[in-house]
C-alpha cells in the first residue's frame, strides 16, 4: 500500500534525533491520536540550515517526518511555511488516502517550529502555552469514512 | 531483505492443509454436480455435503440436523443473532452482549438497537474476562438472547461459556456464541456448555475461506436468514459451496483429531514467547489473560511506539503479524477490544499480536527475539514519548 519512496523513507529515515540548543522545536499531534511529530531546526539568517525529527506514528508519519526535514534544509522561513501536505506527500510519490493526514502532521509541525523561532527572535507574541500549543487530534486528522 | 517468511497470524487466517486441499479438488472438476440435482454427481455432491455435516456434528457432539453450513463465521453470527432477534421479538427484545465481541456481533448488535431492539454490553475486566455474575444480573424479564464469544480473537482471552450457559439454561434464555477462534484451538462440546448456537469459519483452522457454520439447537426458534431454495432444509438458501463445505468438514476433522498435541504444542510457543519478550523489553504490557487464554495466542503492548511501525518493520524482516493500532484499523480509534480492556488510547496503538500455528516452530520464536527487541528499540528511539521517559529517568 505504500509507495517505495515511503518505504525507503520508513526504513531509512533521513534525520533522525535531536539537535542541541535548536533554534527552533515544533511538536505536534498527541499520543492518544496515535501520532506525534517533533522537529528542530538550526536556523541562521532566517535560512533554515539543518533539520532533525523524533516522530511516533506509522510508517507514513515517520516517512512524512524524514521527507519535511529534507524539504525544509536551505529553505529560508518564509518558504518554509508555504510548505504544504500535498507537496510533502507528492515528495514521497504519495499516501495511501488513508494515510494523508500524517502529511498535515509536517505541515503543522513545520509551521510550529517556525512560529516558535518567530517567538523566540520577538517578532510574534507567543498566544499559546506548552509544547503543543493547543492543537487537537482532529486538527490534523481529517476524518475518514472508512468501514472496516 | 530475508526472503524466509514467517507466518505469526493465524487468528486471522490459516494456509489450507494439502489434505484438506485434496479431498475439496473433485469437487471443483469431475464432482462438480449441484447437490439439488437427481442425477448420480448431484447425488454424490449430496452425499459429501451430509458427511461433511456429520463431521462438524461429530466435533461440536451435536446432531446432524442442528447444523447448517454458512458463506462465513460473520454471517452464522448474522443469522444467530437477527433469526434469534427477529424469531422472537414476541417474547421480547432485550439482548446481553460484552463490549468486546467481533465487529460480526457488535455491528449486528448495533443494527437490531435501531430496529427496536436493547441491548447490554456487557464490560470485561482488565484482562478481557465478563463476570458471570454480571451476565446474571443483566438478565431481565424481556432478555430473549445472550451472545457472547467463545474466545477474543485479538487478545486471546476465553470466556466461563459454561457457567453462563447455565445461567441462561435456568432462564429460558437462547445462548449464541462466536467460536471462531476457539475451534480447533480448545475442546469445544456444545451439550456441555449449555450452547444453543455456535459460529464457526473454517479459515480459522486451516479449511478453506468463505465457508462457515452455525449449530442451531433443535427446538430453537430462528428465522430463515436467506430467502430461496430449499437447501439447509429450507432455512439457508443458495447452491451449496459442496468444495468449501467438503473442506470445512475435513478441517474440522483433522483439527479434532489433533487438538491435544495442537494445543501442546502452542502454548509451549506462546509461554516461551511471553516470558521471553517479558524479559527481553521494558515497558511492555500483556494484554489479555495470562492463562485463560487461546493457545497460540501472545498479544503486547509496547509503550511509546505505534503498531504500524512496528508491523512495517516486521515484515521487512520475514515477519508477518497484526496490531490494534488506528493506523492499522483504518479508523482514527484503536481497537474496541484494548479500550474495553481499559487501556488508554496510547498504549493500545502500540499493541502486537502473534498467533502462533501448525508450521511454527521454536525457531520461529528464536528468530523473532532475534529480530523483536531491536525493532522496538530502534522505534522508541525515534519516538519524542520516549525521550522524555528517558529524560525523566
Ligand atoms: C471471533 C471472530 N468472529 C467472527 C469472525 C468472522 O469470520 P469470517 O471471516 O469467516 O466471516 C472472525 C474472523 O475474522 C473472528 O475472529
Amino acid at each position: 500500500m505504500y509507495s517505495e519512496k515511503v518505504m525507503d523513507h520508513f526504513m531509512n529515515p533521513r534525520n533522525v534525533g535531536e539537535i542541541e540548543n535548536a533554534d527552533a522545536i515544533g511538536e505536534v499531534g498527541n499520543a492518544k491520536c496515535g501520532d506525534i511529530m517533533k522537529i528542530y531546526l538550526k536556523i541562521e539568517n532566517d535560512v533554515i540550515i539543518d533539520a532533525k525529527f523524533k516522530t511516533f506514528g506509522c510508517g507514513a508519519a515517520v516517512a512524512t517526518s524524514s521527507m519535511a526535514t529534507e524539504l525544509v534544509v536551505g529553505k529560508t522561513i518564509e518558504e518554509a511555511l508555504k510548505i504544504t501536505n500535498k507537496a510533502v506527500a507528492e515528495a514521497l510519490d504519495g499516501l495511501p488516502p488513508v494515510k494523508m493526514h500524517c502529511s498535515n502532521l509536517a505541515e503543522e509541525a513545520i509551521k510550529a517550529a517556525i512560529e516558535d523561532y518567530l517567538v523566540k527572535t520577538g517578532r510574534l507574541e507567543k498566544n499559546c502555552d506548552g509544547e503543543v500549543c493547543g492543537r487537537r487530534c482532529d486538527d490534523i486528522h481529517h476524518h475518514m469514512d472508512i468501514e472496516d | 531483505m530475508e526472503n524466509k517468511m514467517i507466518y505469526f497470524d493465524h487468528a486471522a487466517t490459516t494456509p489450507v492443509k494439502p489434505e484438506v486441499v485434496e479431498e475439496m479438488m473433485p469437487y471443483y472438476t469431475n464432482k462438480f454436480g449441484n447437490a439439488s440435482s437427481i442425477y448420480s454427481i448431484g447425488r454424490e455432491s449430496k452425499k459429501a455435503i451430509e458427511e461433511a455435516r456429520e463431521r462438524v456434528a461429530k466435533a461440536l457432539g451435536a446432531m446432524t440436523r442442528e447444523i447448517f453450513f454458512t458463506g462465513s463465521g460473520s454471517e452464522a453470527d448474522n443469522w444467530a443473532i437477527k433469526g434469534v432477534a427477529y424469531s422472537n421479538k414476541d417474547r421480547g427484545n432485550h439482548i446481553i452482549t460484552t463490549a468486546i465481541e467481533h465487529h460480526a456481533v457488535l455491528h449486528t448488535c448495533q443494527y437490531l438497537e435501531s430496529d427496536g431492539f436493547e441491548v447490554t454490553y456487557l464490560p470485561v475486566d482488565e484482562n478481557g474476562l465478563v463476570s458471570v455474575e454480571q451476565v446474571r444480573k443483566a438478565i431481565k424479564p424481556n432478555t430473549i438472547l445472550i451472545t457472547i464469544m467463545f474466545a477474543n480473537n485479538e487478545i486471546g482471552t476465553i470466556q466461563p461459556i459454561a457457567e453462563i450457559g447455565k445461567i441462561a439454561k435456568e432462564n429460558n434464555i437462547y445462548f449464541h456464541t462466536d467460536a471462531v477462534q476457539a475451534i480447533g484451538s480448545i475442546p469445544v462440546n456444545v451439550n456441555e456448555l449449555n450452547v444453543d448456537l455456535l459460529s464457526l469459519s473454517a479459515h480459522k483452522f486451516y479449511g478453506p475461506k468463505g465457508v462457515g457454520a452455525l449449530y442451531i439447537r433443535k427446538g430453537v426458534k430462528i428465522t430463515t436468514f436467506l430467502h430461496g431454495g430449499a437447501q439447509e432444509r429450507g432455512r439457508r438458501a443458495s447452491t451449496e459451496n459442496v468444495p468449501g463445505i467438503v473442506g470445512l468438514g475435513k478441517a474440522i476433522e483433522l483439527a479434532t483429531e489433533n487438538l491435544e498435541q495442537y494445543n501442546k504444542k502452542l502454548i509451549d510457543l506462546r509461554d516461551r514467547t511471553i516470558e521471553e519478550i517479558t524479559k527481553k523489553v521494558p515497558f511492555i504490557k500483556l494484554n489479555g489473560d495470562r492463562y485463560k487464554r487461546l493457545p497460540g495466542n501472545v498479544n503486547f503492548s509496547f509503550e511509546f511506539i505505534e503498531g504500524e511501525s512496528l508491523l512495517l518493520m516486521l515484515d521487512m524482516k520475514g515477519i508477518a503479524a497484526s496490531s490494534g493500532s488506528a493506523c492499522t484499523s483504518g479508523s482514527l480509534d484503536p481497537s474496541h477490544v484494548l479500550l474495553a480492556i481499559g487501556l488508554s488510547h496510547e498504549i493500545a496503538h502500540g499493541s502486537l499480536r502473534i498467533s502462533f500455528g501448525d508450521e511454527n516452530t521454536h525457531e520461529d520464536v528464536d528468530y523473532l527475539m532475534e529480530v523483536l527487541p531491536l525493532i522496538v528499540e530502534r522505534l522508541r528511539e525515534m519516538s519524542p514519548l520516549y525521550e522524555k521517559v528517558k529524560r525523566g529517568n
